[in-house]
């Protein structure tokens, strides 16, 4: 069962993409979905059977990869309660966005390509949450960059959309430095890159010094670290957040389950899965939780003033992903997974219903030409309603479990650690930027007036060449039932997710639940403290929720004037939150240029003037003066070559007579 | 076989084929039609008895295998083969490769056809006979006879600068070939013999290693080829008809790091040691010199030249490391290499045919007409950034892990190499095959012929399943490697403990 979860989508992958030419795109679509649909129903049945229910961990190797000397890496899946619920995320997220895009794409010339690519990322993510050690990890961690750098540049005629593909590849392979580092030195420690021997070794590591890198430190804390700098890369954290955004000109089906759902969240799996080692390495955690409290607050405030309705959801995301770092770094890993898998739900739906209203408005992403949309597709506008709810945290919502538990986590564990106070203040002053950007995303798209320029000037931004033909009108219509039906599952999970699995994931079935997936070293009390904290605490959340609900519906619904007004007064701080901190600016100025400035330097300069300008170029004018004289045959060099191969054994044999060897 | 076994074989018959290539008369097409073919099937049969060789190679033996001696110009010299763990990969990968240069050239080569195959079949014998040899003598006079049938095919068959390129590839090699000539001839002054074998089991002084170790640096270097002695690759490739650029990076690149692991480290393994942090200064300095100017380059053929020098700085890091996992990941990296870069360049030759330049502006937009080819390009693309599952993560991930058991430092500056080679090789794919396709020249541009599937399929299959079950590869060298660094430790140990009695 569990291979069949794997590898239908692979079959599917390649059913699609190498005969979805011949057979036609409604074929490659049903054939990709119906297969992703089977995976994503059996997955459920692993997640009632290993998480709910008993059945013990289990890890069936598939077949040996690479052996060398010491070195054994296996394919195998290893199905444990984490496992399963990143099957459950994975694949029902998937099946849904395949589905969703048969209405979503059907515009497009090259559908079976397309959901070839996504059942590739599927395919890939799920090896990633099955590894049984760091190098499969490694595997599907590629994988899933490499088809989120396919589907990001699927619009290949577009420019921007190809820039920000390898943006995405190369930024994360920035993390995956780290992370191949991190590997290398877990195989130095513990002799093995497999799970169970790592996390074995794990406690005989624990404030051993290493000598690396020039530096006496603690081993696991570097190797936490360069771990973790992975984690940043393919989640997005703070300074290797630049590609997400950019990521969005990827088609929207792709954000919601890539950048939004599973992808993203694999370095937060990553963390989890690695908790024997992070727990170990008390440093390391206290970076995850300031990078991440750093993220969460960073990217809210840019999405404060963000325009593109996906821009602000992708910034969100970030966000989020912050907010899930905080949670690991504490220690309160399943709290941190169980935010995973609620945000999951929601910014699924969110990004989906952002995808329906940019159906409904012919590819207008500009929120401030939609605006009072909720009468024209007044489902959309419902299902956006609840996901928003959700991600503010709004009572009994999905969000309002994960993300309460993580902001009272951190004020728990802020008693003892300055860092945890720091993640503490950043999430709610984050919670209430959520909130307020979140709304105001509903405010502008839904209600007041359609912008000034509204559908028409649509066209003037509309890149995407292939769209938007064959619509005798342009007033905005509600997407078609294929599209909705993912967006009713969603706005389901959306609603009841936190609810009925939070006693599974952090509440009283704890334990029975993830049967030592996650490991807590025996200091650790984080999750009891956290139920333990005032109630006062708990409404914090709330009250910073209601806050932002109230600015959105004041600056955005009241008295829309206000936003521009404040722009205005405060021109320096706008412009810095409008260009994301400039670190596209910075990070072109200090990484992109001088790149390619070194690149001409070595290759004009070093290659060409010094290595070829005293070398051969220059024996070769030398050489060429004398051969000219010499020895006029048009195919002189052969001759030369034997002709200098006889100089040259002459000479051996004359050292030899005059000075020999002996 | 008529007294002699199936390594002489393997040597014999391109010459067959091309003694037979040499009787037909006529420049008529039904000739050249009959040389090709001729070609084609003796690097077929070829590749068939290299399989076989396969089959009766046990790779649990570290030992010499399919050994054959005749004793060859009177005394001293003797005409010695065999293969082990390290050379039976190489064999392989020259028979397999050859077969794809000939079919490559069907089309394009129209000039002098059967002079081309000759040289050919001729380089294809002189290369078995480098990774065969048992005898340094033997070993030398292919390794430089080599040299003479690919100065022919650039300097005959090549582009523009056909001369200076080959005057440039001359220099070079000249300069290492006779230090390395030097070396021998010291070599068989202290051992009385050229037989590798024996040599191998020669303890040489420490001083002399060193200037030994010297010597075969110089050749080896500049057949890698090694920062900075790299130079003459990019205008080798650039000149050199495609299925020159195939065979060049494909095996005799590798006749560079099959010398060092066949002669530089058993042989000197106190001046391996000594030196191998120099080795490594140079292999970093190529992963991240060359990998930046790849980045600039305009020239496609140029560019994965130069990505080419990068992937073998990867190649003498592992094999200095001296660890398991540094020499087969070296080993592995250097015959996935020969895959992918073959691959790559018989893609640019794909279109170059086409369109007639190089010029990596001149494109854009490909997929559109080209959809097969796209997959195609994008396949060996991800090889060469190295990602898992195909066959160039498992050498990289493989030497750099080795590296790092070795020297951390070392690892730490040649990962950023994987960074860089995802910039440069996404930047060209992105610049080749997507864009909008508006220029006029690229309009009826078509998608791959059958010919030219027939030449990227097998070799796109090899890459993605040596990705997913490496294998065949590690296994076949693994108790090879093994012998190989059990005798380095032992040769350490020794010295180590000499010098220890000495104070």
């Amino acid at each position: 069962m569990y291979s069949a979860i794997v590898f239908l989508p692979l079959f599917g992958f390649l059913i699609a993409g190498l005969f979805g030419r011949q057979m036609g795109a409604r074929p490659s679509e049903l054939v990709t979905t119906s297969f992703l649909f089977i995976a994503a129903a059996l997955s459920w049945v692993a997640f009632i059977q290993n998480g709910i229910g008993h059945a013990p961990m289990t890890v069936p190797v598939l077949s040996n990869w690479i052996t060398s000397g010491s070195l054994k890496i296996d394919w195998a899946l290893r199905i444990d309660t984490l496992t399963v619920v990143m099957l459950v995320v994975v694949n029902t997220v998937s099946s849904l966005v395949h589905l969703y895009s048969i209405g979503y794409m059907h515009e497009d010339p090259s559908r079976p390509r397309f959901f070839a690519y996504l059942s590739l990322f599927t395919f890939a993510m799920l090896m990633l949450v099955t590894a049984d050690n760091l190098v499969q990890m490694f595997f599907g961690w590629e994988g899933v960059g490499l088809a989120s750098y396919l589907l990001i540049g699927f619009w290949y005629e577009k420019p921007s959309a190809n820039a920000a593909a390898i943006k995405a590849f190369v930024v994360n392979r920035v993390g995956d430095f780290g992370f191949a580092l991190g590997i290398f030195l877990v195989f130095v420690l513990t002799n093995s890159v497999a799970f169970d021997q790592i996390f074995a070794a794990a406690p005989g590591l624990a404030n051993k010094p290493i000598h690396v890198f020039g530096l006496d430190v603690d081993a696991l804390t570097i190797t936490c670290l360069l771990l973790f700098m992975g984690a940043c890369g393919k989640s997005a954290q703070f300074l290797l957040h630049t590609w997400l955004p950019d990521a969005m000109e990827g088609p929207t089906p792709v954000s919601a389950l890539i950048h939004a759902a599973t992808m993203v969240t694999a370095g937060v799996f990553m963390v989890a899965r690695l908790s024997p080692l992070f727990e170990q390495a008390p440093d390391a955690l206290t970076v995850v939780v300031i990078v991440g409290a750093t993220t969460a607050f960073f990217a809210a405030t840019v999405g404060l003033v963000q325009n593109d309705i996906k821009r602000v959801i992708a910034y969100s995301t970030c966000s989020q992903l912050g907010y899930m770092f905080v949670a690991l770094g504490l220690g309160a890993y399943s709290t941190g997974i169980f935010h995973l898998f609620t945000h999951a739900f929601f910014k699924a739906l969110l990004f989906l219903g952002a995808g329906s209203v940019i159906h409904a408005m012919h590819h207008e992403q500009d929120m401030r030409n939609m605006g009072g949309l909720r009468k024209e597709i007044p489902f959309t506008f419902w299902m956006m309603t609840i996901g928003t709810l959700a991600l503010t945290g709004f009572p009994l919502t999905a969000g309002y479990f994960s993300k309460d538990a993580i902001i009272e986590a951190a004020y728990a564990a802020s008693a003892h650690s300055n860092a945890a106070l720091y993640g503490f203040m950043m999430t709610v002053i984050a919670a209430g930027f959520t909130s307020f950007y979140s709304w105001r995303l509903v405010f502008m798209t839904f209600f007041g007036e359609r912008g000034a320029n509204a559908v028409h000037a649509a066209h003037g931004h509309d890149d995407h060449a292939h769209d938007d033909h064959g619509h005798g009108d342009h007033t905005p219509h509600e997407s078609p039932t294929v599209m909705l039906i993912p967006l009713a599952v969603l706005a389901l999970g959306a609603v009841a997710a936190g609810l009925v699995f939070e006693k599974y994931f952090i509440g009283h079935d704890y334990d029975e639940f993830w049967k030592k997936a996650l490991y807590q070293g025996t200091g650790n009390h984080i999750l009891h403290e956290m139920h333990d904290v005032p109630f006062i605490v708990g409404l914090i959340p709330f009250g910073m929720m209601v806050l932002g609900f109230a600015l959105a519906w004041f600056m955005y619904v009241a008295s829309p004037g206000t936003p521009k007004a404040i722009a205005r007064s405060n021109p320096v701080l706008y412009r810095f939150l409008l260009n994301k901190w400039y670190f596209d600016e910075l990070y072109d100025l200090i990484f992109v240029r001088p790149a390619f400035w070194l690149g001409r330097l070595f290759w004009k300069g070093g290659d060409g003037r010094i290595i070829d300008g005293l070398g051969p170029d220059g024996i070769s004018a030398r050489v060429i003066d004398v051969a000219n004289r010499a020895v006029r045959i048009q195919t002189g060099f052969v001759y030369h070559y034997a002709f200098a191969m006889l100089i040259g054994v002459a000479a051996i044999i004359t050292w030899y007579l005059v000075g020999g060897v002996r | 076989m008529f007294g002699f076994g199936i390594l002489t074989g393997l040597i014999i018959l391109p010459l067959v084929g091309a003694g037979f290539i040499l009787c037909l008369r006529g420049e008529s097409e039904a000739v050249l039609g009959n040389a090709r073919w001729a070609a084609l099937l003796t690097t077929l049969i070829t590749f068939l008895l290299s399989l076989w060789a396969w089959k009766m190679f046990d790779p649990a033996s570290a030992a010499f295998q399919l050994v054959e001696q005749k004793n060859w110009l009177g005394a001293g010299l003797v005409y010695k083969l065999g293969v082990d763990g390290i050379s039976m990969p190489f064999v392989l990968l020259t028979t397999f490769l050859v077969p794809f240069c000939i079919l490559a050239s069907w089309e394009s080569i129209t000039v002098r056809v059967k002079e081309y195959m000759i040289a050919f079949l001729v380089l294809e014998t002189l290369m078995i006979g480098v990774f065969c040899a048992l005898d340094l003598v033997l070993f030398y006079l292919f390794f430089e006879g080599g040299l003479i049938p690919m100065f022919l095919i650039i300097g005959i068959w090549g582009g523009k600068r056909r001369i200076y390129a080959s005057f440039k590839f001359f220099l070079y090699t000249l300069l290492g070939s006779l230090l390395m000539l030097l070396a021998i001839m010291a070599m068989y002054g202290v051992a009385g013999t050229t037989d590798i074998t024996v040599l191998l089991k020669t303890d040489f002084p420490s001083s002399m290693q060193k200037w030994l170790w010297l010597a075969f640096f110089a050749s080896f270097a500049v057949k890698m080829p090694m920062w900075p002695v790299h130079t003459w690759l990019p205008d080798a490739h650039v000149e050199a008809p495609t299925a020159g650029s195939v065979i060049l990076a494909g095996i005799l690149l590798k006749m560079g790091g099959y010398g060092f692991i066949r002669f530089s480290l058993p042989m000197f393994p106190e001046a391996s040691q000594y030196f191998a942090p120099f080795v490594w200064t140079l292999s970093i300095i190529a992963i991240v010199y060359t990998s930046l100017v790849a980045l600039v380059q305009e020239d496609m053929k140029k560019l994965i030249a130069y990505s080419s020098v990068a992937h073998m700085g990867f190649v003498t890091m592992g094999l200095f490391a001296m660890n398991p996992q540094g020499v087969q990941g070296a080993i592995f990296q250097m015959v996935s290499h020969g895959l992918v870069s073959g691959a790559l360049f018989l893609c640019v030759g794909v279109v170059y045919d086409r369109i007639h330049t190089r010029d990596i502006a001149a494109y854009g937009g490909l997929v559109k007409r080209m959809p097969l080819y796209a997959i195609a390009f994008m396949v060996f693309t991800m090889a060469n950034v190295g990602l898992p599952g195909t066959s160039g993560f498992v050498g990289e991930f493989l030497t750099l892990i080795g590296a790092f058991n070795s020297n951390a430092w070392v690892a730490l500056f040649a990962t950023t190499g994987v960074i860089l080679s995802a910039a440069y090789a996404l930047y060209l794919y992105r610049r080749i095959i997507f864009g909008v396709l508006d220029k006029p020249s690229l309009q009826g541009i078509a998608d791959l012929s059958a010919r030219e599937i027939a030449l990227l399929a097998p070799l796109l299959l090899l890459t993605i399943y040596y990705g997913v079950r490496p294998g065949p590869i590690l296994d076949a060298c693994a108790a090879s490697v093994q012998a190989l660094i059990k005798g380095y430790d032992a040769a350490l140990a020794v010295t180590k403990t000499a010098a220890l009695l000495l104070n």
